[in-house]
């Protein structure tokens, strides 16, 4: 399979501040590449590398076959870039952002409809109205068909899903994934830990550092001990109480639940014991399978 | 080429779209002349005006009453020697004196020089020009018609006019070419500046950067329209002027536009120049304004005449565009001179503008940092 | 519930001209709960809470927030309620200490008062070595959580929270939400106002308004259980699209089902 991404060593530093370490991975063509990590983690600084609109302080990236920083001019024609802040003219209408957009990149918009058609048809019936008095939903969407108006060979979208309510969120997933079929190689950014399951595959992403970089199955089941799920009325009280146990090794609040680990294979009639001590008599506690946002927090632990 | 139309295009659309930026190209051109307008034509009415009749004969109080007899003047006080002069003109009773000299009309008889002096406060440099213009033109008429028919060619009353406070003013006009300077420095350099911070702030610029535009393109297609908005507002200007206070071009029209049009790429430069070094528009505001609207007002000669500066602003002025720029239109305009008495000025405009445009092309980044 | 109701809405109606921002809301929120408030953009969660926190009058409707009519009473409101967004929150160039300094003196606690739980409040969050930096210096993570404990500062009888954990690290929301439940258990209510699903998993009863209306209100595992569902992201998209066919596996592997 060949490669529409290859990063080797990247550091970029910003006065005292690295905000890139040594940043190694690849690309496969056609595939979605996520990079997972809170806000300040890096990826903005990343993405503007990949796009050519910043320069590493040391590493080198090749990028569809070129070298992202001497071809950059031949790359910024294959490369269709979303920043953060959806980059729109909100004083523009759908339409004309649409068509402003095609003509920066030298084409029109009905030469490449078709693939966009999946996307702008959502937003045509709105084509008319300034773009900023869009929904989130409906910017993203427009922001997408932009990025997507010259058939770029590489889309870079940098938290595309922020700010967007889940409705929207979860059909820009089903877009992307649409996508794929017109060969187009995906990069994308968020920090929504839940996201990274309709990526092929994923980078975690902490302090500027890629703690992982495989698929998402791979990273989830890299969880390296078996995991509990406890519930009970009180749930701050149990937090504490199974802090307090002797063979706890990590607890944390997961959703409704506490997600909770031990040094023992399985805990018995000891923890049962300590619990009801504590004045917890209602709780529930079973083994339950690791998502990528337990696997995120081991590897945290771990880094520090 | 059809990239930078389109381009072109969308620049309009932001402009025509924003009333805010609607008001600042076409309100505030308008504004200012009448209001600069206004108040330099309202003082005269009833200016207070005091005589100093050192011969006291017939012709001088024929004069005197003729002169007051006028809307334009009021008589408040009469001197009985030089001593006096100072004191009205200081304490404000009097924005103008008028000094017959010693054996005024006999000496005007007999065809001799009739000495006469019009001594104004020139601390208020506009209401002084204007009103000593206007004094002037009366006695000059009233010399005229004393005289027998066939020698009204010789003038015999030549008034001497001397500014007390502030004795190199100039002009009475000087406002519009000081408006039309204001006005472009405005658009082009304020308006540039914050089109172009703009995108940076909305995060577009990152997509425009990313694009296969050329930094030029980008940058062309950002000022051309305020190019062809900022050569509306001169010839608007110069309209209105010519409507509302009867102020013709003296001078060559084309010439006064090929001027402007250097200065408009001059001021478009300074405003990308200003983008490159600002983050926000806010910066890109305080910038424009303090470094280029403040300058331009103050320093430029506009309000305050630059052979009253100290040396210092004297030196700061010279690296000053609109100081060449003013010297050029008020020559143009005013008097009306042709292109061989401002070709100093214009070089030196033509080399600033060299040197900015060089600076702003290469200070375009066509990365981030 | 025997719990004492700390925020009562009745047939709380809100118009802006002809439009219907929120349309006849009832719900109650108890002492020491953690409440979740979701819906998407637009769907009328910013106005209820303006009307909530005292800054917007309702147009009809009875709201008693800790014990006030917000209509008649907005000022006894906000000395009773925290708030805290994700935007704003702390000024920037003051220091942690001044910072803690200023809210307490916003709220008229005395000196001493203030000395003492500034004092508690370092040594809780570990920050005495930060207490004189600039909050500017300080990392996203610590500020989030600072803010919060700003809001809570002068102990208030509800605190609102809006998308308080949006876009930090996991370990940081994860200790974020154990102040929240901490804070909860000492009685004071929490309101959550959120469009992140995730972060609605973790309160105790969550509400979903859309177009202006609640259309669900229960504790989230009874929604998911009702509506089938995975997760409450997948409850929210059963709501607000229904017929969309949703991965049941991206919610079973994130663990949360």
């Amino acid at each position: 399979m060949s490669k529409a991404i290859e990063s080797s060593g990247i550091c970029k530093t910003f006065g005292d501040r690295q905000a890139l370490k040594d940043i190694i991975f690849d690309v496969n063509e056609g595939e979605i590449f996520g990079f997972i990590g809170p806000d300040g983690a890096g990826k903005t600084t990343l993405f503007r590398i990949i796009s050519t609109l910043m320069l590493p302080d040391r590493g080198s990236m090749t990028i569809l076959g070129l070298d992202s920083t001497k071809g950059y001019r031949k790359l910024r024609e294959n490369i269709g870039y979303m920043p953060g802040s959806f980059s729109l003219y909100l004083d523009l209408s759908v339409e004309e952002n649409l068509n402003f957009y095609a003509s920066v990149f030298g084409t029109t918009v009905e030469e490449n409809y078709e693939l966009i058609r999946d996307i702008y048809s959502h937003i045509e019936p709105f084509r008319k109205r300034l773009a900023g008095r869009l929904s989130g939903g409906m910017k993203q969407k427009l922001a997408l068909s932009c990025a997507l108006i010259h058939k770029p060979r590489l889309l870079v979208l940098d938290e595309p899903t922020t700010g967007v309510d889940t409705v929207s969120r979860t059909e820009f997933w089903e877009m992307l994934r649409k996508l794929k079929q017109h060969d187009i190689t995906i990069v994308i950014s968020t920090p929504y830990v839940d996201e990274a399951m309709n990526c092929d595959r994923v980078a975690l992403i902490q302090d500027g550092k890629l703690m992982s970089v495989d698929k998402p199955q791979n990273i989830r089941d890299g969880f390296s001990r078996k995991l509990f799920s406890a519930r009970a009325g009180d749930k701050y009280r149990l937090l504490l109480a199974l802090r307090n146990y002797p063979a706890t090794l990590s607890v944390f609040p997961f959703g409704d639940s506490i997600h909770v680990t031990f040094s023992e294979e399985t805990p018995g009639r000891e923890l049962s014991e300590h619990l009801l001590r504590a004045g917890i008599a209602d709780a529930v506690i079973s083994e339950t399978k690791a998502g990528i946002e337990d696997r995120f927090l081991e590897l945290m632990e771990k880094n520090e | 080429m059809k990239r930078f139309l389109g381009f072109v295009r969308k620049e309009f659309i932001h402009i025509f779209r924003d009333v805010r930026t609607l008001v600042i190209i076409f309100g505030i051109p308008a504004i200012m002349i009448i209001l600069f307008g206004y108040v330099v034509s309202t003082d005269l009415k009833d200016a207070s005006l005091a005589f100093l009749d050192l011969s006291k004969d017939d012709v001088t109080s024929e004069l005197i009453e003729r002169t007051c007899s006028s809307d334009f003047f009021r008589k408040t006080a009469d001197l009985s020697g030089y001593h006096e002069v100072d004191r009205v003109l200081k304490s404000g009773k009097a924005k103008v004196v008028i000094v017959f000299g010693e054996n005024f009309g006999r000496n005007l008889e007999s065809g001799k020089n009739a000495s006469l002096s019009i001594i104004a406060d020139g601390s208020e440099p506009n209401t002084a020009a204007l009103v000593s213009t206007y004094a002037n033109a009366i006695i000059s008429g009233f010399s005229q018609l004393s005289m027998p028919a066939g020698q009204a060619s010789i003038p015999v009353i030549v008034p001497e006019v001397r500014m007390f406070y502030n004795p190199s003013l100039k002009s009475q006009f000087m406002f519009v070419p000081g408006v039309i300077t204001m006005v472009l420095t405005l658009i082009c350099a304020l308006m540039t500046s914050i089109t172009l911070t703009r995108e940076k702030e909305f995060g577009t610029m990152e997509v425009l950067l990313v694009s296969p535009l050329k930094p030029v393109q980008i940058i062309l297609g950002k000022v051309t329209p305020y190019f062809f908005l900022s050569i509306v507002n001169v010839v608007t200007i110069l309209v209105l002027s010519r409507l509302v206070f009867g102020l013709p071009v003296k001078g060559s029209l084309i010439l006064l536009l090929a001027e402007s049009m250097l200065y408009i790429f001059l001021s478009l430069s300074i405003g990308i120049l200003i983008s490159a070094v600002a983050k926000t528009m806010q910066q890109a505001i305080f910038i424009s304004l303090v470094g280029m609207m403040l300058p331009t007002v103050l320093l430029s000669g506009f309000i305050f005449p630059i052979e009253n500066m100290p040396k210092i602003y004297d030196w700061v002025s010279s690296v000053l565009p609109p100081r060449y720029f003013i010297v050029i239109i008020k020559n143009i305009m005013i008097k009306g001179t042709g292109f061989a008495h401002v070709w100093k000025e214009t070089l030196i405009l033509i080399l600033m503008t060299v040197i900015m445009m060089g600076l702003a092309v290469r200070k375009f980044s066509i990365r981030l940092q | 519930m025997n719990r004492k109701t700390v925020i009562r809405v009745r047939d709380l109606v809100k118009k802006f001209g002809s439009f219907v921002a929120n349309d006849r809301l009832s719900f109650d929120v108890y002492e020491g709960e953690i409440f979740g408030f979701l819906g998407a953009n637009g769907a009328g969660k910013t106005t209820a809470i303006r009307i909530l926190t005292g800054l917007l009058e309702p147009t009809s409707g009875e709201v008693m927030v800790a014990g006030f009519d917000a209509c008649r009473q907005p000022e006894e409101i906000k000395r009773n309620i925290g708030y805290m967004c994700q935007k704003f929150s702390l000024y920037e160039d003051l220091t942690i200490r001044e910072n803690i300094m200023l809210y307490g003196g916003i709220y008229g606690l005395d000196r001493k008062t203030i000395k003492e739980r500034t004092e508690r409040l370092l040594d809780k969050l570990r920050f005495r070595e930060y207490g004189d930096r600039l909050i500017s210096a300080l990392p996203l993570g610590l500020k989030q959580k600072l803010a919060f404990s700003v809001a809570v500062f002068h102990e208030p009888r509800i605190v609102f929270l809006d998308e308080p954990t949006g876009g930090v690290d996991p370990l940081t929301r994860r200790q974020f939400w154990e102040m929240i439940y901490e804070t909860a258990s000492a009685g004071i209510t929490v309101f959550v106002t959120t469009h992140y699903m995730d972060e609605a998993e973790y309160c105790d009863r969550i509400s979903i308004m859309s177009d202006g209306r609640i259309v669900a209100l229960d504790t989230p595992s009874e929604l998911k259980r009702k509506y089938d569902a995975g997760s409450v992201e997948d409850v929210f998209v059963k709501i607000a699209r229904p017929g969309m066919k949703y991965s049941q596996e991206t919610a079973d592997i994130n663990g949360l089902g």
